[in-house]
């Protein structure tokens, strides 16, 4: 259990601020992974 | 806003990389410009050479903006330079909506090209050299993420303006519509950036590995005056205008070479070719400068030289024969493409020091700028003189491959130049200029 002294921890912050990012470049990709396939299937 | 934010005691270095991506995925924006291009061109009645003006002005205030305002962003610090480009990227688009709305183009262009580019060069460089404190063990990894961003940013843009135009419409209306929203959701996208932001305290170790403040301190205006910065800027220069040379004739470079075959590339399969180079641009970006931690700066821009100008060879004698060996040495050249990007940051680290590492690499972006000039001319000059002499197909790009090999060996033979900086460059760390002049007789 961290004292009063120690510094608060971060992980919630690291979490939402990582999804902040993630969420639309996973978008980006995936529309990017639709077109990339055409090479093969167009 | 006066002083560089300093973290918080507990504060993860993890906290970066996601606010420096926000500022880059935002601005990368800037290469899915062409998704507005057509609308405009209809709605407000522009030919392609105008209505490609924003973008090209933008490009060269990027250059501009990241070589005059890098001094200041060391001084100023990362939140101060991110508010900066929070608000000329999001107002060049505002100001883009009025000039859709009231249908005059020319402040499309000063919004969007002027005011906005000034956001992308002060963005582009506003994470660089913290990311490079915190992360002085892995920086090739940590500006790597932060420059996949800038790469990241067309992929998502690109798609979600297009939806955004089919929805809104593509009439003046439809396109201010969509210029307004853009401002208004990178503003509260780049937000995070700004808020999340920290310089790390002075002389605080790095959570493992060596401190971020150890090694030389080179000041911007002394890296310009040493042989090392102009081979460095040498190396970016060949190395984007080889990938430069693949990017911007893509589509139709892929369908000229297998004209002639059995199965020739339809208009369809080149656009996914096109998106695959776009995978593998950013792929290389964060995939090689994370690399270049552990292999050496030097040794991944040998690869980047060395490699690239033999896949060239291939795709030049064996290209038209093969379309998966085509498809796979373009691949390969683009990853080349972005990885030289994403770790020149921490090469300029290894040589200059972190010290004025970002105003540092403003200036080595003009690079950048130049070979933008020089990639796209000397692929498209020389197809279009090829064509002129009745050639067709593959023979069309023979000689700017030629060109581009040559160009490659430059950059090598550069990279091969590149020695530690002499200690006569260095700036002496504020406690030992303090000694120096306590020992000094009165």
């Amino acid at each position: 259990m961290p004292s009063d002294s120690s510094p608060p921890s971060r992980r919630g912050l690291i979490a939402l601020a990582w999804l902040w990012v993630a969420a639309p470049l996973a978008y980006g990709v995936y529309e990017l992974v639709r077109k990339a396939t055409q090479l093969f299937t167009g | 806003m006066s002083s560089p934010p300093v973290a918080p005691p507990g504060w993860s270095r993890w906290l970066v990389p996601p606010a420096a991506l926000s500022v880059h995925l935002s601005i990368g924006q800037a290469y899915a410009w062409s998704v507005f291009k057509p609308p405009l061109e209809t709605a407000l009645d522009l030919d392609g050479t105008q209505s490609a003006l924003p973008f090209q002005l933008a490009i060269v205030m990027l250059g501009l903006s990241a070589a005059f305002g890098g001094t200041l962003v060391e001084r100023k610090g990362p939140r101060w330079a991110m508010t900066v480009a929070l608000v000329c990227f999001s107002s060049g688009f505002l100001i883009s909506a009025l000039g859709a709305g009231t249908r005059q183009y020319w402040l499309i262009v000063l919004g969007y090209g002027l005011v906005g580019g000034i956001g992308l060069g002060i963005g582009y460089i506003s994470p660089v050299s913290t990311l490079i404190k915190w992360f002085p063990d892995r920086p090739g990894m940590a500006t790597g993420i932060a420059i996949m961003g800038f790469g990241g940013g067309a992929l998502i843009a690109s798609p979600w303006s297009a939806q955004m135009l089919d929805s809104f419409g593509r009439d003046s209306d439809g396109i201010a519509l969509a210029f307004l929203v853009h401002g208004l959701s990178y503003a509260a996208f780049m937000t995070l950036g700004v808020l999340l932001v920290r310089v790390p305290r002075t002389g605080r170790p790095a959570e493992s590995g060596p401190s971020a403040f150890a090694g030389p301190r080179v000041s911007a205006r002394g890296a310009v005056r040493t042989p090392q910065f102009w081979c460095l800027w040498v190396v970016l220069c060949m190395n984007v205008t080889a990938g430069i040379g693949i990017l911007e004739k893509a589509a139709p470079m892929i369908t000229d070479f297998f004209a002639d075959g059995s199965a020739p590339v339809s208009a369809s399969a080149a656009a996914g070719f096109v998106a695959l180079l776009s995978a593998a641009n950013m792929a290389g970006r964060i995939g090689w400068s994370s690399a270049s931690d552990r292999i050496g700066r030097k040794n991944v821009f040998r690869v980047y030289l060395g490699a690239g100008a033999l896949t060239y060879l291939l795709i030049a004698l064996f290209g038209d024969a093969s379309k998966p060996l085509f498809v796979l040495c373009a691949l390969v050249i683009l990853s080349f493409y972005g990885g030289g990007f994403a770790t020149v940051p921490a090469y300029l680290k290894d040589l200059f020091g972190s010290y004025q590492v970002g105003a540092i690499h403003g200036r080595l972006l003009t690079a950048w700028s130049t070979a933008g000039v020089l990639g796209p001319l000397i692929v498209n000059r020389i197809a279009d003189r090829q064509e002129a002499a009745g050639r067709h197909g593959s023979s069309l790009y023979g000689l700017s491959f030629g060109i581009m090999i040559g160009l490659l060996v430059v950059g090598f033979v550069a990279n091969e130049l590149v020695r530690p900086v002499h200690a006569r460059h260095h700036v002496p760390a504020p406690r030992e200029a303090a000694d120096a002049q306590r020992q000094q007789p009165a």
